[in-house]
């Protein structure tokens, strides 16, 4: 495969690296605190999740990355380092030099994220031709093997179609095909697998970890389903009004959850072994309004623990979880006794920002 | 609960199921259009007129039995004949002949006007929706001040500025109608500026220039589309308006709105006189006008009200 790429490429250290990230929304009800202080990196080869309820600032956080919030209403601060270079910083020609090549990003709706009038080839060769004096027949080749990479039936015949005439599936497919155009160093998905159905997801996401063990290309992976989480991901990152409330590698997010929410969270999974048949375990409430934000812990007015007095009005710092201190409070089927892993074992941290994991009044 | 998908174990060729549907050949958004106009029946009929109309404006030497200036003397104010379907003017000219050279005059100032305002007024309009804020400001402020004037004294006050004849009505009755498409186009960007499609190929490196020709305008063009028929309409009446008031094509060149003024004195002897060129034009009007509501039905039906008190 042709590498287009004018993105700088060093060998080692992280794709990706975000400190601090803040962004702000002006809307009519004032202003929403949408992402804040968001901070994680993401390595080559490397799949970070992204989890959290709607609203929590997930998408935001990447849409923010690349400059592509309205400049009238939104304020992103922070930084954003692709290979050391920070996005947010950076002059507008440079940023569209690294759209493409230095990140791509598939979006959520294949019904949406399609131009209507003009062909899928047109539309794919367009990324390929923005980038590097590439002859029209060159794109064009290289896009009906795009199409073919992604599995899309025909792709001779697909690269003339128009997005009227293929289902969501093959939409989403050549969505995913546009984004991996100039083989990306960061693929951004957002929500890329969730229009799909499971056979069509299962195929992309064995696309994306061919991508990845061939070009070490680093996935940030924005999802509600938890599933595709423990299918793809190495680390996990959960999201919880713009603030990342619990990260760590994805067995221990997913096996030893610290943080209420994510306990909720994975509560609220159906149990299809259990045959209790019983309701779905739901977190009561709503997600905070992101115009007005708790002072203290995010998910104290929805918290079922509330274990520690200080919740309600300080923001629990984001802390490693210590195995030592780790202690099951029952609310869910969570295997908590004693064998927890060290934190040098996996070399990420496995970090949550509530006090209430760690028993009470520690 | 979601399948948990086990990497690797999937073939990563697609599975037959899903096979391209049916094999029909792309069909360009433009035939469907016409398709659909085509069973409009009033649109229909407005196009076939129109494109009738403009074949006289073309061939109208051909067709035209006589000069525009031929005189018969003699023959002066001569009711309708079959020498003279249309009847004779004062100099004894052929009326009939006389409309059928003035279509080519109203035609030419009509598409060319519209054309200026076309070219100028959709750029704007793309740059202020597309870039907003100040630049946004700026050009809608000056498209307001023009706005603000009645159209047809300011075509005059342009005219009367730059001198008459044919190139400045074009210009002045064009510039009139900069700030209607601006408008137009300003309003059809904002809505597809936001689309996802273009966020989504702005995240692979396209550039503005590239998003505003390729992906916003294609899709903000139906409002435009439907905006040109009926401005055409009007701007052929605006032109037979200053014709009417001699700021337009000189006498004795032949004009629609030249010889409504002409006839104007003789009405109660020669009904023909006036009634014919008058007719011209509000058959051409009338038939753009209709032809513009065709295509907003089939184009723009969400457009519907919103420009239905917009028209000048």
């Amino acid at each position: 495969m042709t590498s287009l790429s004018k993105a700088p490429q060093p060998a080692a250290g992280p794709v990706l690296e975000v400190e601090d990230l803040r962004v702000r929304l002006r809307t009519p009800r004032g202003t929403a605190h949408v992402v804040n202080g968001l901070g994680y990196s993401v390595g080559p080869g490397e799949t970070v999740a992204v989890v959290g309820e709607s609203g929590s600032g997930k998408s935001v956080s990447v849409l923010a990355l690349l400059g592509l919030l309205p400049p009238r209403t939104a304020t992103v601060s922070g930084r954003a380092l692709l290979h050391g270079e920070d996005l947010l910083t950076m002059s507008p020609e440079r940023l569209r030099q690294v759209r493409g090549p230095g990140v791509g990003m598939v979006f959520q709706d294949p019904m949406t994220s399609l131009n209507p009038v003009l062909s899928v080839g047109r539309q794919l060769t367009e990324g390929l031709r923005a980038h590097g004096h590439v002859s029209k027949a060159a794109a064009r080749a290289r896009a009906v093997e795009l199409l073919g990479e992604v599995g899309l039936p025909d792709p001779g015949r697909a690269v003339d179609r128009f997005p009227h005439e293929l289902s969501g599936g093959m939409r989403q497919r050549v969505v995913i095909a546009i984004a991996l155009a100039n083989s990306p160093s960061l693929l951004i998905a957002d929500e890329a697998t969730t229009a799909l159905d499971v056979t069509v997801q299962a195929q992309i996401l064995d696309l994306v970890e061919r991508l990845q063990t061939e070009h070490g290309t680093g996935v940030v992976w924005i999802t509600h389903d938890l599933g595709v989480v423990a299918g793809i991901a190495d680390r996990v990152l959960v999201m919880y009004g713009g603030r990342c409330v619990e990260d760590g590698t994805v067995d221990d997010v997913l096996e030893r959850p610290a943080h209420p929410y994510t306990r909720g969270l994975l509560g609220a999974l159906p149990d299809l072994a259990a045959d209790d048949g019983g309701d779905l375990a739901t977190i009561a409430g709503t997600p905070p309004p992101p115009t007005d934000l708790p002072a203290g812990c995010v998910f104290w007015p929805r918290c079922p623990v509330r274990g520690d007095a200080r919740c309600e009005t300080e923001q629990p710092p984001l802390a490693p979880v210590k195995g030592s201190h780790y202690r099951d409070k029952g609310t869910s089927g969570v295997p908590g006794e004693g064998q927890y892993r060290d934190e040098g074992t996996s070399g990420v941290p496995h970090r949550a920002a509530t006090w209430c994991a760690e028993g009470s009044g520690s | 609960m979601t399948q948990l998908p086990t990497p690797g174990a999937t073939p990563a060729q697609p599975p037959p199921s899903e096979p391209i549907p049916a094999a029909a050949p792309p069909r360009p958004r433009w035939r469907e259009t016409l398709g659909l106009l085509a069973r409009n029946p009033t649109a229909a009929v407005s196009a076939v007129v129109l494109v009738l109309i403009v074949l006289v404006a073309v061939f109208d030497e051909t067709l035209a039995p006589d000069g525009p200036n031929d005189q018969d003397p003699g023959r002066q104010l001569q009711p309708p004949s079959w020498a003279h379907p249309f009847g004779t003017d004062e100099f004894g000219r052929d009326v009939f002949s006389r409309v059928v050279l003035g279509a080519a005059t109203s035609l030419r100032v009509g598409f060319l006007s519209v054309a200026f305002a076309l070219v100028v007024g959709t750029l704007i309009g793309l740059l202020a929706g597309f870039y907003g804020r100040w630049v946004d400001d700026t050009l809608m402020r000056l498209m307001d001040v023009l706005f603000a004037f009645p159209a047809v004294l300011l075509a005059i006050a342009i005219v009367a500025i730059r001198g008459a004849g044919p190139a400045n009505a074009i210009l002045a009755i064009g510039i009139v109608y900069v700030p209607i498409f601006a408008r137009v186009t300003r309003a059809s960007v904002l809505g597809v500026r936001e689309e996802v499609y273009v966020r989504a190929s702005r995240s692979v490196g396209a550039s503005d220039w590239r998003l505003i020709t390729r992906h916003v305008l294609p899709n903000a063009a139906p409002p435009i589309i439907v905006q040109t028929s009926i401005s055409l309409a009007f701007a052929v009446l605006a032109e037979a308006a200053l014709s009417f008031l001699g700021l337009g094509p000189r006498r004795p060149n032949p004009s629609w709105g030249l010889m409504l003024a002409d006839g104007r004195g003789f009405i109660e002897q020669a009904w023909w006189y006036t009634v014919f060129p008058g007719l011209a034009i509000v058959v051409t009007v009338l038939c753009f006008n209709l032809l513009g509501d065709g295509l907003r039905d089939v184009l723009d039906p969400r457009q519907r009200t919103l420009m239905a008190g917009g028209g000048r």
